[in-house]
C-alpha cells in the first residue's frame, strides 16, 4: 500500500478506478472553476459579453481599462484568497482531525486582523504595502501559538483548540474595535471596509505580492501528502509508521497558518470558506490528500469568485463585500454540520 | 437546605461590600471623565441643584443618564448570563455567546435598513424579536446531541449563529455608508451618548424581568437537582423553563436595544458571584445583578479614561477583561465534561 502514496507521481497512485474517477471530477472542478473565472469578469456593474472577455485575453478589446486594470486584478485576488484558505482549512481539519476546523473559527484569521489593522493603522504611511501580508502572517502565527499553547493540557484536545480559539477570536476583535475607534476616520471606514472581507479595489500590485506566496505554499503542501494520508489513520499508526507526529503537526499548523494569514492580508475576513471548501472536496473526490489539496483550492476559489460576483452585482450600484456572501453560505453549512455530527462529539 | 451560620454571614457581606462598591462606582462614574467633576459638586447636584453651575447641569444631563444604562445594562446582562447557565447547564452560556446579542442587533439594523423603524420602542421590540429569534435557535441546535444539552455544541452553535448574523449586520452597514461610523459604535457596545428617553421605553420590561428573575430564585433551586426531581416535588418545570426564557429575552434584547452588544459581563458575574456564596440562585440573582452593575461601570469608567479625551467602546473593555475568563473556564470546564 505504501507504494501508492508516492510522492508527485500522480499516475500510479490509486488504484486506477479511484484515479480515474477523482482525475474526472478534478478536471470539472477545473472547468468550473474556468467558467466562474470567465463569468466574474463578464459580470459587474457594466456587461461585457463573454467574446469580448475572450477577445481581451488573446489581443486587446474595447474593454480593456474595465477588465485589464479593474476586473482581471479582483477576480485573480478571489481565486489566490479562495485557494489559500480552502487549502488553509483542509489542512487544519487534518491536522486537528476535527471537521469544524476552520481558520475563522479557531481565531488565526483573527490573528491577521489584527496584524494588518496594526500594519494599516500604523505603518502603511512609512513602509509599502508590500509587507502587509508578512504583518497578517505573523498577526495569525502569533495568535495560533497563543491559542495553542493555552489549549495545552497534558496534550492538545481538538475541542478544547476550538473553545479557546473562539474565546481568543472575541479578544482579537475587541483588540481591532480598539484601534479603529482610536484612529482617525478615515483610516477606520477603510479598516471597516477590510475586515468584512471585500475585494473591492485589488489592484495588479496586490496581486503580484500575493501570487508567488499562495501558490509557493500550496506547492508546499503537496509535499506532505505522505504525512497526511498516513497521520489519518491515527497518531499511534502513525509513529508505528516512522513519522515524527508532533515535528510534522507543527510544520503542518505553520503551513496553514501561513496560507490563512496570506490569504486573508489583502482580501480581509472572508469567513467559512477555509471550512466548506475541504468538506465538498472531501465529499466528491476521493480521500487522499493530493487529490483534496487541488479540489480544496479549485472549489475555495471559485466560492470566493462566485460570491464577488453576486457582492458587484445583487446590489449595483453598491459593492457589498464577498464575505456577506460566503458567510451567508458557510453559516447554514456550519450549522448542518453541527447537526449531522451530533452524535460524534460533544 | 441547611445554611450553615458561616454561609449566610459570607452572602451578608458579600451584599454588604457590594453595595458599598457599587455606590462608589456609581458616584466616581458621575464625577471622572472628560472633565473631572469634585464629589462635593455632585453632591450639590442632586441636593442643591445650581442650574447656572456648567458642571451641575452636565452631571444632570449626561453623566447621570450613562451612570443609570451601565447599571440597568450590568444588571440585566448578568442576571440573564446567570440564568442562561443554570437553565442549560452550561457553564459558558452567556448573552453573548448564546448569539443572542448578534441575533438582536441583527434584527434591528436589519428593520431599519429595510422598513425605515425609526422609533425607539420599535427598535426595543424587534431587539427583543431578534434575541428570542437566536437563543431559540441555539438552543435547538445545541440540545440535538444524544446526551441533551453539550456546553460545545451550544458555543459552536452560537459561534456559527453570530457570525451569520453580524456578517449580514455589517453587509447591510456597508450598503448605508453614512450610518458605518455612528452605528459602529453601537456595534461594539457603548453605553456613551445615550438620551435618557432611549432607556425609558425599555426600562419597564428590563424592570420587570428584574423582578420577576427575583422570584424565580427559589423554582430554579429546586429545578438545579434536575427535572425529574423537580417535577416529583410539584414544580411545574415546563413553565418555570418557559418564564426563565422570556425574562432572558427581555434581559438581552432590552439591553442590546440601548447598548448594542457588550460581551462577557454576563459570562464572567454568575462564575465569581457562584464561587463567593456557593449555589443557591435567590441569593446568586440578586447579588449578580449588583455586581454586574458594579462591574459595568468600573469599564465604562476605564473606557472613558483610558485613551482620553477620545472614549473606548466598552465592549472591547469587557473583551479585555473576559476573554482570559473564559479560557479559565473553557479549560476547567472541558475538563470536566471530558
Amino acid at each position: 500500500m505504501g507504494d501508492f502514496y508516492t510522492i508527485r507521481s500522480k499516475n500510479d497512485k490509486f488504484s486506477m478506478k479511484f484515479h480515474k474517477k477523482s482525475l474526472f471530477i478534478l478536471i470539472c472542478l477545473l472547468l468550473l472553476t474556468v467558467v466562474v473565472f470567465i463569468i466574474s469578469l463578464s459580470a459587474g456593474s457594466s456587461y461585457i459579453p463573454v467574446g469580448a472577455v475572450f477577445q481581451e485575453l488573446i489581443s486587446e478589446s474595447d474593454h480593456t481599462f474595465i477588465l485589464n486594470e479593474l476586473r482581471m486584478p479582483r477576480v485573480i485576488m478571489g481565486f489566490l484568497v479562495g485557494a489559500g484558505l480552502g487549502v488553509s482549512g483542509l489542512i487544519l481539519q487534518g491536522v486537528i482531525r476535527n471537521p469544524l476546523g476552520s481558520p475563522d473559527i479557531i481565531g488565526v484569521t483573527g490573528g491577521a486582523s489584527v496584524g494588518a489593522v496594526l500594519f494599516m493603522v500604523f505603518l502603511l504611511g512609512e513602509m509599502s504595502v508590500n509587507w502587509l501580508p508578512l504583518a497578517s502572517i505573523i498577526g495569525a502565527a502569533v495568535t495560533s501559538a497563543i491559542i495553542y499553547l493555552l489549549s495545552w493540557s497534558n496534550g492538545v484536545t481538538p475541542m478544547r483548540l476550538i473553545l479557546i480559539g473562539i474565546g481568543i477570536s472575541a479578544l482579537t476583535n475587541a483588540i481591532v474595535t480598539m484601534f479603529m475607534v482610536s484612529s482617525e476616520s478615515a483610516v477606520a471606514s477603510k479598516v471597516y471596509l477590510w475586515l468584512t472581507g471585500s475585494l473591492y479595489g485589488s489592484n495588479w500590485q496586490e496581486v503580484t505580492i500575493l501570487l508567488p506566496i499562495i501558490l509557493t505554499l500550496i506547492f508546499f503542501s503537496f509535499f506532505f501528502t505522505e504525512i497526511v494520508n498516513v497521520k489519518q489513520l491515527g497518531d499511534d499508526i502513525a509513529i508505528g509508521m516512522g513519522v515524527r507526529v508532533q515535528f510534522f503537526r507543527f510544520l503542518l499548523l505553520a503551513l496553514s497558518v501561513t496560507l490563512a494569514g496570506a490569504a486573508v492580508s489583502f482580501a480581509g475576513g472572508i469567513a467559512f470558506v477555509g471550512l466548506i471548501a475541504p468538506h465538498i472536496a472531501r465529499i466528491i473526490l476521493h480521500k487522499s490528500f493530493a487529490n483534496l489539496v487541488v479540489g480544496s483550492a479549485l472549489i475555495g476559489s471559485s466560492i470566493v469568485m462566485g460570491a464577488d460576483i453576486i457582492a458587484r452585482t445583487a446590489f449595483l450600484p453598491s459593492d457589498v463585500p464577498a464575505g456577506v456572501f460566503t458567510a451567508g453560505i458557510g453559516a447554514p453549512f456550519f450549522i448542518y454540520l453541527l447537526y449531522r455530527n451530533r452524535k460524534g462529539f460533544r | 437546605m441547611i445554611k450553615s451560620i458561616t454561609n449566610r454571614h459570607i452572602r451578608w457581606m458579600t451584599l454588604f461590600v457590594l453595595l458599598l462598591l457599587f455606590v462608589t462606582a456609581s458616584f466616581l462614574s458621575i464625577s471622572l471623565g472628560k472633565t473631572s467633576i469634585p464629589l462635593s459638586t455632585v453632591w450639590d447636584a442632586f441636593f442643591h441643584y445650581d442650574p447656572s453651575d456648567t458642571n451641575q447641569v452636565i452631571i444632570r444631563t449626561s453623566r447621570l443618564t450613562r451612570t443609570l444604562i451601565a447599571i440597568t445594562i450590568g444588571t440585566s446582562l448578568s442576571i440573564a448570563g446567570a440564568l442562561m447557565q443554570a437553565l442549560t447547564r452550561n457553564p459558558l452560556a452567556a448573552p453573548d455567546i448564546f448569539g443572542v446579542n448578534a441575533g438582536a442587533l441583527f434584527f434591528i439594523v436589519a428593520s431599519a435598513t429595510f422598513f425605515s423603524v425609526e422609533s425607539l420602542s420599535g427598535y426595543m421590540w424587534i431587539g427583543f424579536i431578534g434575541a428570542g429569534v437566536a437563543g431559540v435557535i441555539v438552543y435547538l441546535l445545541g440540545s440535538m446531541g444524544e446526551d441533551g444539552l453539550s456546553p460545545i455544541r451550544i458555543v459552536l452553535a452560537g459561534a456559527a449563529i453570530s457570525a451569520l448574523f453580524i456578517s449580514f449586520t455589517q453587509g447591510m452597514l456597508v450598503l448605508d455608508e453614512q450610518r458605518i461610523q455612528s452605528v459602529l459604535f453601537w456595534l461594539a457596545g457603548s453605553v456613551a451618548g445615550r438620551e435618557l428617553n432611549l432607556l425609558l421605553p425599555v426600562l419597564p420590561f428590563i424592570l420587570g424581568a428584574i423582578i420577576l428573575s427575583l422570584l424565580v430564585g427559589k423554582p430554579l433551586n429546586i429545578l438545579m437537582f434536575g427535572d425529574d426531581v423537580a417535577k416529583n416535588l410539584g414544580l411545574n418545570t415546563g413553565l418555570v423553563k418557559l418564564v426563565i426564557g422570556i425574562i432572558i429575552v427581555f434581559l438581552a434584547g432590552g439591553s442590546v436595544a440601548v447598548a448594542g452588544s457588550i460581551g462577557f459581563i454576563g459570562l464572567v458575574v454568575p462564575h465569581i458571584v457562584k464561587g463567593i456564596i456557593g449555589p443557591n440562585y435567590q441569593w446568586i440573582l440578586p447579588i449578580s445583578g449588583i455586581f454586574g452593575a458594579t462591574l459595568l461601570l468600573c469599564a465604562d469608567i476605564a473606557a472613558r479614561l483610558i485613551i482620553a479625551p477620545q472614549e473606548m467602546p466598552i465592549g472591547v473593555m469587557t473583551a479585555l477583561f473576559g476573554t482570559p475568563f473564559f479560557i479559565y473556564i473553557a479549560r476547567k470546564g472541558v475538563k470536566k465534561s471530558g
